[in-house]
């Protein structure tokens, strides 16, 4: 993906003027035959100088509009990128294929895993196709079913997250979208392969957490992972949407702060700027990360497995007793 | 009042359980009179108790607190509470228009709770039972890191034990104020259940007015056998933020017990005054089945 196709946020319009000005410079060499190398080079050191403190010093909401960048990768951008012979299977058997919710086999470097993800659009088109990656119940249904697949024949399963959350509607309501979450959460919990899940963008609530009961999670850089949106807390807690930003801040959902809780088991780096400034870096870098926790995984039993991951989520939560 | 009437009174009240358990749960005693919010029927609040807190004029469910839910349906005595000196921490320094430390101090002197969940075990018509009753007065019944771990303590310990699991819900779901440890939550005691289930225990939920969210969304709506207590709203997402997201008005019985039964989301509907001979009968009949 290149950068040109990306309109800047708010917060980074005076990287690209700066960049704007170092295309200026080089014109102006070009053209009027002037030695401007040193000076050049002198401007791209600071900039780069000034682009890494820039990025590293993003406040919780500035990354949230990383997380939500409209050129993000998706799930299937990433599938595209890491697997191959992907083969999609569709559908919950019950009467619906719920299109926010994909899934299917492949191969990862020859590694033959169950890949499932929340799949959001790029396009106005597409993100009604997926329903702005907020599935229903039968989405989760669909996952179930691929999770008892991937079981069966011992493929280790990768979850991709990118979720505003689960559907709030009222269809969703009547076919269960509580109860479909909470059986996931309880099945993830006896399945005897594998289980990886990766935040990709957004990970919200149980929307998120009804594909990530794994054996290890990680979350992207820039990605973000909440019990609430911070929209959603702003309104119910300061009874203003416009708060969203300090309930940000607040609700602490930074991959580095859910690193610090001892939620995630690690952070997969993303280019400066984030991965919609270079899709291949971000998607080698998840790559690789999937298949280390793979490597790690695979020599235990499914006993093992299960153990592990219990043990994981039973140690999660702090307070006081005596 | 006569010296007679003075012990009689006294004698009373200490024999009522309801009573005497209503108080540490935070009920207001002062009144009276209390009025029915469905039907505005100005109601003793003796005869209330009597009637287990549903109105004898219009069968309105009033809300009720873990300690008189527990009266209610276990046997008399019979209760032994477990890890009652689990407190909340503060793991985010968490602050919004008031700070949860405030807030926690806040609902602990109205309920006289350490956080939204009573655990324990007790018995049902003989049957021993291993309960968690959840309490909304605590603020709004949220699940956060206290929640989690008590809930799951007790369905291990009714592992332990082989003994039924009763869980009681009354939440509006997640507690923000602990934001992601809260969300995980609901993974710790969902992996609780799925542990029961392997060892066959039987596992039945309660659900009661109200519960959602990341509540319905685990441990709750994991029953083998699902019960909604009449009257009781339950759903996912709140009902605002439906309306929000679709634009549209919602039917008037949206996400109440009945709505949920006719969507085949809960096993029953149960009125207050059934629900112990309900559970009762549901554990005489795995009983049964149950390795000895």
């Amino acid at each position: 993906m290149n950068k040109l196709n990306n309109k800047p946020l708010d917060f980074e319009k005076s990287v690209y003027q700066i960049e704007e000005k170092i295309q200026e410079l080089k014109n102006l060499g070009a053209e009027s035959g002037f030695d401007l190398e040193d000076q050049i080079k002198t401007l791209i050191i600071q900039a780069e100088e000034f682009k890494k403190q820039l990025y590293s010093s993003l406040t919780p909401s500035q990354r949230l509009l990383i997380a939500r960048h409209p050129q993000r990768p998706s799930f299937l951008n990433y599938v595209e990128m890491i697997a191959t012979d992907w083969t999609e299977l569709h559908g919950d058997r019950a009467g619906t294929d719920d299109r926010a919710i994909i899934g299917g086999i492949a191969q990862i470097e020859g590694q033959s895993v169950m890949l499932i993800g929340t799949q959001k659009g790029k396009t106005t088109k597409e993100n009604i196709e997926y329903n702005f990656g907020m599935p229903q119940p039968e989405g989760y249904r669909k996952a179930l079913r691929l999770f008892y697949h991937a079981d069966r024949f011992r493929l280790p399963i990768i979850t991709l997250i990118d979720t505003p959350g689960a559907y709030p509607g009222i269809k969703a309501e009547e076919t269960g979208q509580g109860t479909a979450i909470a059986v996931n959460l309880r099945e993830m919990a006896k399945l005897e392969t594998p289980l990886i899940s990766i935040i990709l963008g957004e990970g919200c609530s149980g929307g998120a957490l009804g594909l990530a009961v794994a054996n290890r999670v990680y979350m992207l850089e820039h990605s973000l992972y909440t019990v609430i949106s911070p929209e959603g807390c702003a309104s119910i807690l300061w009874r203003s949407a416009d708060m969203a930003n300090t309930a940000a801040e607040a609700l602490k959902i930074t991959s580095e702060d859910l690193f610090r809780l001892n939620i995630i088991d690690g952070i997969i780096k993303e280019p400066l700027g984030g991965a919609h400034y270079n899709w291949e870096i971000t998607a080698n870098n998840l790559k690789e990360q999937v298949l280390s926790a793979i490597k790690e995984l695979s020599g235990m039993s499914g006993q093992t497995l299960k153990k592990d991951r219990y043990e994981k989520f039973r140690k999660m939560g702090v307070f006081l007793e005596n | 009042m006569s010296l007679k009437d003075w012990f009689e009174k006294r004698k009373k009240k200490q024999l009522d359980p309801a009573l005497v358990e209503s108080k540490i749960s935070g009920d207001d005693l002062s009144k009276l009179w209390e009025k029915c919010y469905n039907c505005n029927a100005q109601l003793p609040k003796k005869d209330l108790e009597k009637s287990m807190y549903v109105c004898p004029k219009c069968d309105y469910h009033f809300r009720i607190g873990a300690r008189t839910r527990i009266a209610q349906l276990l046997d008399p005595n019979s209760f032994n509470e477990t890890d009652i000196n689990i407190l909340p921490g503060d793991p985010l320094e968490f602050m919004d228009t008031k700070c949860y430390l405030s807030r926690q101090k806040e609902a602990r002197a109205k309920t006289h709770l350490n956080d939204a969940v009573i655990t324990g075990t007790g018995k049902i018509e003989g049957w021993e039972v291993a309960v968690a009753v959840m309490d909304f007065a605590y603020m709004g019944g949220s699940m956060g890191s206290v929640v989690g771990e008590k809930v799951t303590r007790i369905i291990e310990e009714g592992i332990k034990r082989k003994i039924p699991i009763i869980a009681i819900t009354s939440s509006g779901g997640a507690r923000m104020q602990e934001s992601c440890l809260s969300l995980m939550q609901m993974a710790k005691t969902s992996c609780a259940v799925a542990r029961a289930n392997e060892e066959r225990i039987l596992y039945i939920t309660l659900l009661t007015e109200p519960t959602f969210g990341g509540v319905t969304a685990s441990f709750g709506t994991l029953g083998d056998v699902i019960i909604a207590e009449q009257g009781a709203r339950i759903g996912f997402a709140g009902r605002r933020v439906i309306e929000q997201t679709i634009r549209q008005k919602l039917p008037a019985d949206f996400q109440t017990a009945e709505y949920l039964l006719k969507y085949g989301q809960v096993d029953m509907v149960c009125k207050r005054e059934e629900l112990r001979k309900t559970l009762e009968k549901i554990l005489r009949i795995h009983a049964s089945v149950l390795k000895a």
